[in-house]
């Protein structure tokens, strides 16, 4: 790729920021130069978050019906998914589906709340907490 | 003592805190240079490591493993490396050798530093940074993926170094030990070139890594035809967000490697090395019109192509594979 073929699609993902690619120049020297963006990346980076906003709607629409706990709604609302959870908190998948049930989630002890809001960067009453809609 | 820090933006964060960190203590080198003598070229499919429920691909070697190996084969130089247990432990050690002068450079998360952009802001663990200054609570950082330098609270970077997760950071930090006055650039190159053309060719057995993982995904792409629709566009999406988004990608890694195969070549006075630097630029360039056809597919929801798409993988491992059977040739 020359210099003057970097791609500049201002990309919204990076916000203002730029990236740093190699490229060839009219001498052809490769050499660092700056990009604002390929939409390319954005295309399938905008998907990946999509998929993610489609789980935490589909978490809050079950959690509201008190068929799933908020936890599952949070996760995915942060980020994550049960696996990551499941890691980040040191439990196997099991323990943290179980969770997922209303009933059992609000016997949750302290402690174990603590974990998962510092794992998903919220405090314990927004975790205990549901959003009217998810934005 | 505190020499002023000079901020360079980087392709890529490890290299790029590595050259950074070299170039802070007098020794110059480039960020592609880093790349190179680390073997940090590589392929990898991962179907055991799910992210998002979808395989690992990898386009270079695994997290920390650049700086390793780059400190391992350059004679004379030392990096430290600690780790800690307890996040309390961990920032007394940062303030304590931020006191003493030293650039400090951290493994962190993504998610926690509130500088990223929001939809940057991915659970990716394996981030690197450097830290060159600290005013009370606030960490003066150049982040080489950053075109300027940035500034963070130490609540944000105690949860950043200490986040969960696959590839935990656990609070590690690494500054330079000792340092060589150069390198033996005539010994380093041919050797570090030789293995990565070892590695990504035919040579390596394993079938997912190098060569061989390429063709193993084009086979992987062309059955997705069979697949559930969605399942398929977001598999095909990870292809390529694994290979653009995350870190530099896979083209910028050729790329990459083309700046360091020219530089190697002017620096041996080998000009077989600046032809192969036009081929890796080449590769590259065809590894974005592979990710341009699988975004595009993606876009229009169609399902027709899967053959196209995977052909094209095809083709670029092709390529690649003649590059890497004329690089290992290199310097005998």
């Amino acid at each position: 790729m020359k210099k003057n073929e970097v791609p500049q699609d201002k990309s919204h993902a990076l916000a203002g920021e730029t990236k740093t690619i190699y490229a060839l120049d009219e001498s052809g020297k490769v050499g660092a130069t700056e990009t604002s963006g390929w939409d390319v990346e954005d295309i399938v980076l905008d998907q990946a978050l999509e998929e993610l906003q489609r789980h935490a709607e589909d978490a809050l629409v079950r959690a509201q019906a008190g068929k799933t706990s908020p936890l599952e709604f949070h996760m995915y609302k942060q980020r994550m998914d049960l696996p990551m959870l499941a890691q980040a908190t040191g439990q196997f998948q099991w323990q943290v589906r179980r969770h997922f049930d209303p009933r059992r989630f609000a016997k949750l002890s302290a402690k174990k709340l603590n974990r998962y809001a510092e794992v998903l960067d919220l405090t314990v009453d927004v975790l205990k907490e549901l959003p009217e809609k998810h934005e | 003592m505190n020499k002023p820090f000079d901020h360079s933006h980087a392709a890529h964060c490890e290299t790029g805190v590595t050259s950074a960190l070299l170039r802070h203590h007098q020794l110059d080198i480039s960020e592609p240079m880093v790349f190179g003598l680390a073997s940090g070229l590589a392929y990898a499919y991962l179907p055991m490591i799910k992210i998002n429920s979808l395989p690992l691909i990898s386009y270079r070697m695994p997290p920390r493993m650049i700086i390793k190996i780059f400190s391992r084969r350059v004679d004379g130089l030392t990096i430290n490396f600690e780790k800690f247990r307890n996040p309390k432990d961990g920032l007394r050690r940062l303030n304590e050798k931020l006191d003493q002068g030293e650039v400090v450079g951290l493994q962190t998360s993504v998610f926690f530093l509130p500088y990223f952009p929001p939809d940057m802001r991915f659970h990716f663990n394996a981030h690197n940074l450097l830290i060159y200054g600290r005013e009370g609570d606030t960490y003066q950082i150049s982040d080489p993926v950053f075109s300027h330098v940035v500034e963070v609270r130490e609540k944000d970077l105690q949860k950043a170094r200490f986040a969960k997760g696959a590839l935990a950071p656990k609070g590690m930090m690494y500054y330079l030990d000792s340092i060589p006055e150069k390198i033996d650039y005539e010994y380093l190159i041919p050797k570090a070139i030789r293995f990565t053309a070892k590695m990504n060719s035919r040579k390596n057995p394993l079938p997912i890594s190098g060569v061989r993982g390429m063709h193993r995904v084009a086979n992987k792409i062309k059955k997705l035809k069979n697949e559930d629709p969605r399942y398929a566009r977001l598999f095909l999406g990870q292809i390529v967000r694994m290979q653009e988004e995350i870190g530099t990608g896979g083209a910028g890694f050729r790329y990459m490697f083309a700046a360091f195969l020219q530089e190697a070549g002017e620096i041996l006075g080998n000009e077989e090395l600046n032809e192969e630097a036009h081929a890796a630029m080449a590769i590259g360039d065809e590894w974005r019109e592979f990710a341009l056809l699988a975004a595009r597919m993606n876009k229009q929801r169609g399902d027709q192509g899967f053959g196209d798409i995977a052909d094209k993988l095809r083709e670029v491992a092709g390529l690649e594979e003649g590059m890497y059977k004329r690089l290992v040739d290199i310097g005998k």
